[in-house]
């Protein structure tokens, strides 16, 4: 709790520089505006009006609030215009991508540990796939799988595997090495077979380095969805109301289509953080 | 050798070999000889590089060779097996070209990469990466300065380094315009949290006795700072460049797809989609591809360098 002090400080700093860089950004607009009517604009009724604009260079802080309240609770969740809507599409796609990338991930990182054939050809590769910006490509993936014939979820959930498989396989393999070879001696002397060394020492001890894979995971899996929503044409999702609040200057409607990216990434990780604790503490890992 | 001492000597092979004999019967049962051939030949070439692969990691000594030949080896099998089923299958280029292709379109077209890797790579992220760098590097100094910040901001820090921060390109382009300053922007702000958060947790990484060595020499908070401090931070530090040269890249490619000159990696990439020129494409993503393992290579390179030069410096130093 020693935190709650100075984290809030900073936050509250960080709305005040907010405010003020939404007058300075704005200002121009408002003094232009005002110059074509004739008026000459105060300082309070240059404030007032910066912080009210329809179409800002940076909305203030209530405005987002305002849209985010106004698209979340006051629209039924099955509308097109309600930001809940178009979580839950990108949540869906998240979602299946984070399950196929963990089981990919998983499986590449029980292969990599107990053949060691595979241990030396894929793992330079595993971890060359990643200097290839897969979000560079997800265009190509969506259009390509869209002429096969597959579209609508899984060709985001696609791009979401591909960058949350990596750090899955890079803290299982970690983790599945993590028993001491005193500790394998041990299962050893017990004469377990290799599956029993499996279940009952190196798939309990890579316990906390798969949940903090894992939450690196999910990071980046929504991040793909987003990026994988932004070829399709905008037509559902947060990536969508990204694209399209671009194309028609909504400014409000990208900042609160972020901060529901923001909360539900927050609220993802979160979650994985409070399974971590309910596993570990009930593993006796907790400390 | 009998079947259940293949499976237990090298699981990898008899797994292919079950699959390859499954997937060649059913072509010659359901699409004729001509698919089943092309199903062989695909896994008599897998087989083949695993076999190869098998021995090589058998073999005794020369690790380096082996370090560098195995992997080779199953990157050579994969482009192999993807040739041998584009051309066999005769998956039109359009949804997928074969590395060949892929290959002659990369050498006709050199001057068009080469533009685009300047703008995207050299203008975009090459710069947000030193600006956002080095503003993340000051920043955590002065956030370890004063220990309320640093327990105001690192939690802040770090759930933005959680963010989809790719989210703000939309904004960025807005307000910086469609050319490379826009991306370097976005470059900026998505490598800034990372690097931040791993260099303040270096900054930390000094125990109470290296501390107190400092205090006794009668060494200033600026003499603390370069030679024990940030050196110590430095695996952290190089932690954050590795992390942030990745997403460098992408940050500049992504926020082109939001505006950009008719030049750079992203806008080419997506006008070509719209083309169906795909293997133009593909030559961009094996241009992606060798600048980020260049760039990371670079930084892994800086980090021997570093690590080795550090130790010594200290020995001589105070």
């Amino acid at each position: 709790m020693r935190a709650v002090v100075p984290v809030l400080t900073v936050v509250a700093v960080i709305v005040a520089i907010w405010y003020a860089a939404a007058v300075w950004l704005n200002a121009p607009w408002a003094r232009d505006m005002a110059a074509r009517q004739d008026r000459e604009l105060g300082a309070a009724e240059l404030v007032v009006d910066t912080w009210s604009q329809d179409k800002p260079k940076l909305p203030a802080p209530h405005q987002v609030v305002t849209e985010l309240w106004d698209t979340t609770v006051e629209k039924a969740v099955t509308s097109k215009r309600s930001l809940v809507y178009h979580a839950w599409v990108t949540l869906s796609a998240t979602l299946a991508g984070f399950g196929l990338g963990t089981a990919l991930g998983f499986a590449l990182a029980v292969g990599i540990v107990y053949i060691r054939v595979m241990d030396m050809s894929v793992m330079p590769w595993v971890i060359a796939s990643q200097t290839i910006p897969i979000l560079a490509i997800a265009p190509m993936i969506i259009v390509v799988l869209n002429a096969v014939g597959v579209s609508g979820l899984l060709p985001k959930a696609v791009i979401s595997m591909y960058l949350s498989f990596f750090p899955v396989v890079v803290g299982m393999v970690k983790g599945l090495r993590s028993p001491s070879a005193m500790q394998l001696d041990q299962m050893r002397t017990w004469n377990a077979t290799s599956a029993q060394e499996f279940v009952k020492l190196r798939l309990p001890s890579s316990m906390p380095y798969l949940f903090a894979s894992l939450k690196i995971a999910m990071a980046a899996s929504l991040v793909g969805a987003i990026v994988g929503e932004l070829p399709t044409g905008a037509v559902a999702g947060l990536g969508a109301r990204l694209l399209a609040g671009s194309y028609y200057g909504q400014t409000i409607q990208i900042w609160s289509a972020l901060f529901m990216a923001a909360a539900v990434a927050a609220a993802m990780v979160g979650l994985i953080g409070v399974l971590q604790r309910v596993t570990l503490r009930r593993m006796g890992l907790d400390r | 050798m009998t079947a259940r001492a293949l499976v237990s000597r090298a699981p990898l092979v008899a797994f292919q070999i079950a699959l390859g004999v499954a997937l060649v019967v059913k072509g010659l049962v359901s699409s004729g000889v001509g698919t089943a051939l092309v199903t062989l030949a695909l896994f008599a070439v897998w087989i083949g590089g695993t076999l190869l692969n098998s021995w090589l990691a058998a073999r005794p000594g020369a690790s380096r060779f082996k370090a560098f030949a195995i992997p080779l080896v199953f990157g050579l099998t994969l482009l192999a097996m993807w040739e041998i089923a584009v051309r066999g299958y005769g998956v039109s280029t359009v949804i997928l070209p074969p590395p060949s292709a892929i290959a002659v379109r990369f050498s006709h077209s050199l001057p068009i990469l080469w533009e685009d890797f300047v703008q995207t790579v050299i203008k975009g992220a090459l710069s947000g990466f030193v600006i956002g760098c080095v503003a993340a590097l000051v920043t955590a100094v002065v956030v370890d300065r004063f220990d309320f910040l640093r327990r105001g901001l690192l939690p802040v820090g770090n759930f933005v380094a959680a963010l989809p921060i790719i989210g703000i390109a939309p904004i960025l382009v807005m307000w910086f315009g469609f050319d490379w300053q826009s991306k370097a922007a976005v470059v900026v702000v998505m490598v800034f949290f990372p690097m931040l958060v791993n260099t303040v947790e270096g900054l930390h990484d000094t125990s109470a006795m290296q501390r107190d060595l400092m205090r006794t020499y009668a060494a200033g908070y600026w003499t603390t700072l370069f030679k024990l401090r940030l050196p110590a931070a430095m695996p952290f530090i190089f932690n954050g460049l590795k992390i942030a040269s990745t997403l460098a890249l992408i940050g500049a490619i992504v926020a082109e797809f939001f505006g950009s000159p008719v030049r750079g990696m992203g806008f080419r990439i997506s006008t070509s989609v719209g083309l169906l020129a795909l293997d133009l494409v593909w030559a961009e993503i094996v241009v992606a591809a060798i600048a980020g393992s260049a760039f990371y290579g670079a930084i892994a390179l800086l980090e021997k360098a570093v690590t080795f030069w550090h130790p010594s410096q200290r020995g001589h130093g105070h």
